[in-house]
This record gives C-alpha cells, sequence and structure tokens, in this order.
C-alpha cells in the first residue's frame, strides 16, 4: 500500500522534509514512482500568487510545441524553474528531456474574468495541452494553476529527489503532500501518481477504492470537461471533493458524508438527519468501498484527512503550532516532527475528519455525527 | 385393435411421449396413491394378461400353457392425458414403484398438442436451461486490501433504492427551495415479483405475505412483494403490512375497484405502484386467468363473474402510445396517493425497452423501471410465446444501463431486472452478476414458488399445468383439495429461509471483491465471461 506524507508549515520547507519521510516508511512502498505537491509556495514564488504555474514533463519537440501554443494564448512567462538532470542515467528511473515549472503573466483580456471563469479556462487549456501531448507522449502536464507546483515520476522517492535536485532553494512551500507509490492493480503509469489535483483541490489516498468503475461512470457524466484521466482508482477522490464542495456547496465535514455516508441507525438520529438521508441517496454513486486514507487540500490551504471505516490501520496527525505533519505510518511522523507532543498525535477513525486550517495553529477533529454547515 | 383397423393421426405409442412412467410390478402393491394423485389422470388401473407355455422334455401331461391374469398401473397416451412428469406419483408411491422418465428422444407429441384447433398452452417458463448469467463470473478479487472483509462478521449494507432519485445537484436546489421531492423508499434488493392472487393460491399468497412481514419484522430485512394483477384482499389492503406490498395495475385493471375503494382506509401507503405493460414470458401478449381458476373468492376480488377467463389486453386500452400512457397514469397514481408512493412500470425485455427508459427519464414522477426478461415465468401463456418470444435480460439492463451512463442518469432511475434469474439454482450469483451490470435489484418469480413451495416445473417441460389450475403441488390452483396441500406456515419458513440465505450468498460474492457499504450496482470491472463475443456485448472482460 502506498505511503503518504503531507505538511503544513508556518514558514516555507523544502519538499526534501516530506521525501525523508517517505523514506523512512520505504518499506510499504516500491518505489514505482513519487508524486509531490507543492502549494502556498515560498521563495521567488511568493511574489507570484496570482501567476498560474504550469508543471509537467516535455519533450525537446513538447516544449517548442508548448511555447507555441501558450504565446498564442498571449501567456507569457514569468519566471520559471528547469529541473536539469545529471547526464548519467539512473537505474529505475525513465530519461526525459525536461522537467518543467513556469508561472506565467495572465493575458490582458483575462484581468475581467471572474475567478469561476479563470478556473474554467485554466483547467481547460491544461486539459488541451494533455490531449495535444498524449499523441507522442511529449507533454504530460500534471498542474496549471495559482500558487501551485506537481512533480511525479516513476522511481524511488529518495533516488528521485537527489536526481531531480529537490533540494534546491527555490523550491519552497507551506503545503506539501507526497506519496511513495505502491504500484497494485494497474499497469505502472505516471498520471496515476498521488496526488491528484483539480481546481485548487487536491488528494492523494491509500487503499482500494473497489467502487471506481461506478463512481468514474458517474463523475464523467456530470458534464464537467475537467471530470476525466482517472488512471487511477483514487482519482476520483479529487473530483468527489471538487464536486461535492463547489458544485455541491457542501463544507469540508459535508465531504465525508458523501464518500462514507452515516450508517441507518446512526443516520436516523443525527441532528441532520433528513439533509444526510437526501444526501446519502444522491451521491450514492461516489460513495467508496474499500479502506482508504485520503489526505487532500482545499484552495483556502486547509490540509485534512478522513478514513474509511474499514480502513484497521489509519494515518495519523500530530506536530506543534505552525508545523503539522499528516502521515500514513507514525514513523514518518516522527522523522519529521521528532519535537512535537506525541501525547497529541490523532488517529482520526472512521467518524473523524481531522483538519489543520491556514493557521496552522491546532487540529480540529468534526465527528460525521455531529450537526453540519449546511448549505440551504 | 384389430390389424387392418386404420390408425388416427393422433394415434401415440407411448414412446412418442415426452415423459414415460416406469412402473415395477414386482414392487407395486396396488394402493391406488398414484392414480388418485396424477393431476392429469396419466395412469390407471391397469389389466395385463400373460400367456405363459410350460415346456419339457418329460411327459405329455407336464406341458402345458398357463394363463396369468395380473394387475398393473397403465400409461395413458392420448394427447389430453399426456404424463407431465411431475412425479407425484413416485412421490405418493410408499413401495418406489413408479416413476416418470423424461424420453431421451425427440417427442412425438409436439405434432399433435393442438386438439380442436388450440395451439398449446400452459404455465411455466421457456424451456431452455442455458443461461449467459451462470456463465459470468467475478474476476477481480481484492487481496491486497486491508483487511480483506469477513462475510460472516463485517458489516454491510445491502440495500436498494426504489423510487425516483434526483441528481445531488437538483436535490440541493429543491431542498433549498422547499420544492417537491420524489418519494424513495429503501428496500431489499431482492425483490418478489408480481404472481396475481388468482394465479396463486390463496395458502401459497399467504405463505409468501407472512414471510416478508417475517423478514421485515423479525429479521429487518426491508423486503417487498408485488401483488401482480387481479388486485389484493381487501384486509391487507387496511392493514399495516401494505408497506411491505407492490400494488400492480396491468393492463385488465382486474381488482383496482376495490384498491381504489380502500385507499381512505389504508393505514400504511403501498410500498409501490407497479404498471404492467409487459412480462418477459410472453412479450407483447396480455395476462391471462383461465376459467378453471376463477371460482368465487377470486371473481369477487377481481370485480368479476365466476367461472370465465379473464385475459387482459397486451397494452392499456384507455390510451393510445407508451408515451401517453407512461406520462398519464404514473401521474394519476402518484396523484391517488398524494405523490408520496413511487410509481414505475414494468416492461418486457426487447429491443424498443430502451425507448421506453428514454421517455421515463424525462419524467420527473417516473419512480424507475422493472425490465422483464425471456426467462421470466408465467402462469398461462401459448407456448409458442414462451419458448420463442423475447428478449435475454442481461444484455437488454446493460444496454439501458450504459444508456443512463451516456445521459448521466445512472441510478436516477433504479432498473430492475427480472427473468430467469436463478433458474439453475444460482440465484445469488445471477443476482450479483445483473446488479453489476447495471441492476438496481431483482424480482423473482418462478425461483420463489420452487424454492418455497417446491414447484416442480424445470426447464424439460416438466409439470406447467398452472394454468389449469390442477398445480400438483398447490401453488397455481383454486381448488381447496388441491391447496389444502400447502401449509403457509410452512411457505413462510421457506421464503425466510430462502432470503436469508440468499443475504449470505450475496454477501460472499461481495465481501471478496471488496464492496460493504454500497450495493455494486454497475460494478462492471468485476465481471468477466469466457465468450468472447459475449464480453463485448456486455462490455465486460473476456476471461478464459
Ligand atoms: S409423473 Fe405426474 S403426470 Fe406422470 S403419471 Fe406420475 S403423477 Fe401422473
Ligand atoms: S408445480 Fe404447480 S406451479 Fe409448478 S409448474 Fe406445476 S403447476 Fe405450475
Amino acid at each position: 500500500m502506498c505511503r503518504l506524507f503531507a505538511l503544513t508549515s508556518r514558514d516555507p520547507v523544502s519538499p526534501m522534509l516530506a521525501i525523508k519521510a517517505l523514506d523512512v516508511m520505504k518499506e510499504g512502498h516500491d518505489g514505482s514512482g513519487m508524486g509531490l505537491l507543492l502549494q502556498d509556495l515560498g521563495g521567488p514564488f511568493e511574489e507570484m500568487k496570482e501567476a498560474p504555474i504550469l508543471s509537467g514533463i516535455f519533450s525537446e519537440e513538447g516544449i517548442r510545441r508548448l511555447d507555441l501554443f501558450m504565446m498564442d494564448l498571449g501567456f507569457l512567462t514569468k519566471y520559471k524553474i528547469s529541473l536539469k538532470v545529471p547526464k548519467k542515467p539512473v537505474e529505475g528511473i525513465p530519461r526525459r528531456d525536461l522537467y518543467l515549472i513556469r508561472a506565467y503573466e495572465l493575458p490582458e483580456d483575462w484581468d475581467s474574468l471572474s475567478k469561476d471563469d479563470m478556473a474554467v479556462r485554466l483547467s481547460d487549456i491544461r486539459l488541451k495541452i494533455r490531449e495535444m501531448g498524449e499523441e507522442k507522449k511529449d507533454m504530460m502536464v500534471f498542474s496549471f494553476w495559482p500558487d501551485t507546483i506537481m512533480i511525479k515520476e516513476i522511481g524511488d522517492p529518495l533516488l528521485l529527489a537527489g536526481y531531480l535536485g529537490l533540494d534546491r532553494k527555490e523550491l519552497k512551500a507551506r503545503i506539501i503532500m507526497a506519496q511513495g507509490r505502491q504500484n497494485t492493480n494497474y499497469a505502472i503509469d505516471l498520471y496515476a501518481c498521488h496526488p491528484f489535483f483539480i481546481k485548487g483541490y487536491s488528494t492523494m489516498t491509500n487503499g482500494e477504492n473497489t467502487a471506481f468503475i461506478p463512481i468514474r461512470d458517474f463523475l464523467t457524466s456530470r458534464g464537467i470537461a475537467a471530470y476525466t484521466g482517472y488512471q487511477s482508482d483514487s482519482e476520483v477522490f479529487a473530483h468527489i471533493l471538487h464536486y461535492s464542495l463547489v458544485e455541491l456547496g457542501l463544507g469540508i465535514d459535508g465531504y465525508k458524508h458523501v464518500i462514507t455516508p452515516l450508517q441507518e441507525r446512526d443516520l436516523a438520529v443525527h441532528p441532520n438527519a433528513g439533509f444526510l438521508s437526501h444526501l446519502k441517496r444522491t451521491c450514492r454513486s461516489l460513495i467508496i468501498d474499500g479502506p482508504n486514507c485520503v489526505i487532500g487540500t482545499l484552495p483556502d490551504h486547509s490540509l485534512f484527512m478522513v478514513q474509511d471505516r474499514k480502513k484497521l490501520r489509519p494515518g495519523v496527525v500530530g506536530g506543534k503550532p505552525g508545523l503539522y505533519g499528516f502521515s500514513s505510518e507514525i514513523c514518518g511522523l516522527d522523522a519529521v516532527i521528532p519535537d512535537r507532543d506525541k501525547s497529541r498525535d490523532i488517529q482520526p477513525m472512521h467518524l473523524d475528519t481531522a483538519i489543520v486550517g491556514p493557521d496552522r495553529q491546532e487540529v480540529t477533529i468534526c465527528r460525521q455525527t455531529e450537526a453540519l454547515n449546511l448549505p440551504l | 385393435m384389430s390389424s387392418n383397423r386404420s390408425l388416427e393421426p393422433s394415434a401415440l405409442s407411448l414412446n412418442d411421449l415426452p415423459w414415460q412412467v416406469k412402473f415395477s410390478n414386482d414392487r407395486c402393491t396396488l394402493c391406488g396413491q398414484c392414480t388418485a394423485v396424477c393431476p392429469v389422470k396419466a395412469i390407471e388401473l391397469g389389466v395385463f394378461r400373460k400367456r405363459t407355455l410350460k415346456p419339457s422334455i418329460r411327459r405329455q401331461a407336464d406341458q402345458g400353457v398357463a394363463q396369468d391374469v395380473f394387475y398393473g398401473i397403465r400409461q395413458k397416451t392420448d394427447v389430453a392425458h399426456a404424463c407431465i412428469g411431475c412425479a407425484m406419483c413416485t412421490l405418493v408411491c410408499p413401495n418406489d414403484a413408479i416413476h416418470p422418465e423424461k424420453n431421451p428422444g425427440l417427442d412425438r407429441m409436439k405434432f399433435h398438442i393442438n386438439q380442436q384447433g388450440v395451439p398449446r398452452r400452459r404455465g411455466g417458463r421457456r424451456n431452455a436451461a442455458g443461461s449467459i448469467l451462470d456463465r459470468i463470473k467475478f474476476t477481480r478479487i481484492s487481496m491486497l486490501t486491508d483487511p480483506a472483509l469477513d462475510a460472516g462478521r463485517h458489516e454491510f449494507e445491502m440495500r436498494t433504492l426504489l423510487g425516483r432519485v434526483l441528481s445531488p445537484r437538483e436535490n440541493m436546489k429543491r431542498l433549498k427551495e422547499n420544492g417537491w421531492i420524489p418519494p424513495v423508499r429503501e428496500i431489499y434488493p431482492l425483490i418478489i415479483g408480481g404472481m396475481s392472487f388468482g394465479a396463486l393460491s390463496p395458502t401459497m399468497w399467504e405463505g409468501l405475505q407472512m414471510g416478508v412481514a417475517y423478514l421485515n419484522e423479525e429479521m429487518g430485512m426491508p423486503v417487498r412483494m408485488c401483488t401482480g394483477e387481479g388486485g389484493c384482499p381487501p384486509r391487507l389492503l387496511r392493514s399495516r403490512f401494505l408497506k411491505y406490498v407492490i400494488l400492480q395495475i396491468a393492463s385488465g385493471y382486474f381488482g383496482w375497484d376495490e384498491i381504489i375503494h380502500a385507499i381512505p382506509h389504508m393505514k400504511e401507503d403501498p410500498c409501490a405502484i407497479e404498471i404492467k405493460y409487459g412480462q418477459g414470458a410472453k412479450p407483447g401478449d396480455g395476462g391471462l386467468l383461465m376459467w378453471h381458476k376463477v371460482n368465487k373468492l377470486i371473481a369477487a376480488i377481481r370485480g368479476v363473474p365466476a367461472g370465465v377467463s379473464l385475459p387482459s389486453p397486451p397494452t392499456h386500452q384507455t390510451q393510445y402510445s407508451i408515451e401517453e400512457s407512461v406520462a398519464k397514469m404514473i401521474l394519476s397514481m402518484s396523484m391517488a396517493w398524494g405523490f408520496r408512493v413511487p410509481v414505475y412500470p414494468k416492461i418486457s425485455a426487447s429491443s424498443t425497452s430502451l425507448a421506453v427508459l428514454n421517455n421515463l427519464t424525462r419524467n420527473d414522477y417516473a419512480s424507475g423501471l422493472a425490465i422483464d426478461g425471456e426467462d421470466g415465468g408465467t402462469g398461462a401463456a401459448y407456448t409458442v410465446s414462451m419458448d420463442h418470444m423475447g428478449h435475454p435480460i442481461a444484455s437488454c439492463i446493460r444496454d439501458n444501463y450504459l444508456n443512463l451512463i451516456k445521459i448521466g442518469k445512472q441510478n436516477e432511475i433504479p432498473i430492475f431486472a427480472g427473468g430467469g434469474i436463478g433458474k439453475n439454482g444460482n440465484l445469488a450469483a445471477n443476482a450479483a452478476a445483473l446488479i453489476m451490470l447495471g441492476a438496481s435489484g431483482v424480482q423473482i418469480g418462478k425461483y420463489v414458488m420452487q424454492a418455497a413451495a417446491g414447484c416442480v416445473g424445470t426447464e424439460e417441460d416438466r409439470c406447467n399445468v398452472c394454468n389449469v389450475g390442477i398445480c400438483p403441488k398447490g401453488i397455481t390452483s383454486q381448488d381447496p383439495r388441491l391447496y389444502r396441500r400447502l401449509d403457509p406456515e410452512d411457505v413462510a419458513e421457506r421464503v425466510v429461509d430462502l432470503f436469508v440465505s440468499f443475504d449470505t450468498e450475496l454477501k460472499k460474492i461481495v465481501a471478496p471483491l471488496g464492496r460493504s457499504t454500497s450495493l455494486p450496482i454497475g460494478m462492471s470491472d468485476a465481471l468477466g465471461i469466457d465468450d468472447v463475443a459475449a464480453a463485448q456485448r456486455l462490455s465486460i472482460k473476456y476471461v478464459v
């Protein structure tokens, strides 16, 4: 099963911190891939919070095509980091031309756009680039969004970190999510590396989602262009998060009610029983069925963790004001925040959502049996 | 018969019959039980004479001819009295002296069963044993999940929804605006499908109802049963048990007077209303209750004179088209119960089922769709309809479900599958396969008769005399001498056995697939079949 580590910190930190945790938890992943999400960026990106950042892997030919395409749309490069890799190939890591992290100046005519319209356009552009790259595999793009960097590659996390030089000083963030992949059910696919990202919402998961096909069918039939991809059975979690919060207007306390609704007897005595039974019925196709731990971020830079009731070994949340870690194993947390008060570690159980808000001062738990913020 | 007399064309020999009675003279004690019990009077007491030659090498006087007369059982060979293979004779014989055997060759009776120009009519279902459902395997086993689910100990939520489920956004909008939200019932995914009061005997019906009530109230399983056409006993209409009942209205409208009159006195709403447009066993054909079964009680409940055949027209004659029919009937039925009761149509599987479904998707009041496949059973129909018409259920359900996905309305209109589920005894596997192909639940009829009441009908044209009211088990007869054979308490007990064991088997299927909190509707990645064409047709995996 994959190993997950996420942290949220008042001061920007290097992704190496999270990779260190993955390395400690190494027994649990087979080195078949790593995904990394950096948000609420520090360093040079601090100054350009509004600028969309494109992250992906390109061939020489791909980058030429990308430049033409972006120029046509009126995007100008504002700042970029190109991860140069050593000439000597490293075993287990595929040879690529260019890992790109590039911030763009928005086209002038976008100034008048609302936030929602902008979100749709940004995601359309990402889809378009992805589609363009599909054929020759010369462009692989993971995200195109302000204040967000995503890196994915096949190989062992620690090896990859050295290979890509992830300890460079420009790469710093306040929110980091990292996954060391354990490839189980499917063929190894780059896009299938967690975390998954959609319009400011991101999740990563370990476990197995046996309800994948019906959920995929539900999402793809909603008429929302960005609900696509699904190389992994857990990519749907990010999209369900987006659907629940954006399309249905629920709060993060409602997400858990969508993916793992209360069972009948708990539902009957819930203060919002009426509303929740409607939610359970109408969102029935989104119920996940498998032992899963989901760690995710929201656009306001909250970090959260939820578990399915089948998850026998839940993840853990712990830390100190200013720095909190979310880990699939306690040893990962110990490696990164050893000086925390361990007696305050929380292993959210099947009814809990553990959240650390953007102020990074404490872990709040919302229980599914408590009243929730109704969007009514 | 003298050797030079002409033979009629329909003079059949034992060898021409589909079932032959094997009788053993040395064990028979001539008790007469078999002849008394035989529903079609296929056997009678026979007198046989035997001449035995006694040769001797000795004196002439020692030689001779003996004439023996002995009694035994003789099988009739005329069409009207041909053995139906029900084996009731075997069941009652104290000496194991008699049993029917299937003619291994092709019987010739087929050519003569249209006596007086009436083609054969019978009960039962299609005489074909094969089933694509039996060939589907569950191939996606979750061995990597932690922990593997334990079917015996884990908690499962095996419930399905009957009723129109709005899309999450629309539902949210109506909640906000205090708008009307269609009624939805949470029920068990295995439903007892429509078998009417007139077609079933009172004891069978009572047994089923008792079993259903017990399952609900003692076992906590929300099992529902459909009445079939013909109405519902008045006492049940006015009882609290009505909530476990789906009332059916078919094109003959039999029994609806009674139901409408009972509305003001109903303590509970019925679970749902099923409008029957078609039946899988005889698609495009109406219902038929033959006069043999229309006794005083049935006549009273149906609101018709006793002793007349009751054919229902193939369509609802008051309506011009299916579109109109669906819209108007669903609306007026919904209205009758103040829009608190789900109303849905039942149609026979056919290549035009999709059209009906498309129609329903545009109707806010449509609560679901029941589709009955070609292997469904019936109380009475022409054998040609049963054997040669209809559409298999698997591909019909799949087409409809995939179409719903295409328009983003999957599970908003639940589809219920019927027709031959468990016809070879594999009830849970067949049901699970259909659910994974996209059905929200399944309906069974014949299986309940076989499992709960010992119906002896098989796919080998065994018995199948349901239509003429001589059901040897008393399941489909209105003759008290016959239906007294069936103890409703025993039926109820078997119904409970059947559902509880089905539940265990269903869990034994879904647990290894890693499912426990939601019914695996549309989980087609779990399915595989060893036939390329079938795999392609059903969009599931091909495995060998
Ligand atoms: S098998 Fe049935 S129909 Fe045939 S002789 Fe025996 S009782 Fe009669
Ligand atoms: S046993 Fe009764 S119900 Fe079954 S096939 Fe024979 S007549 Fe029909």
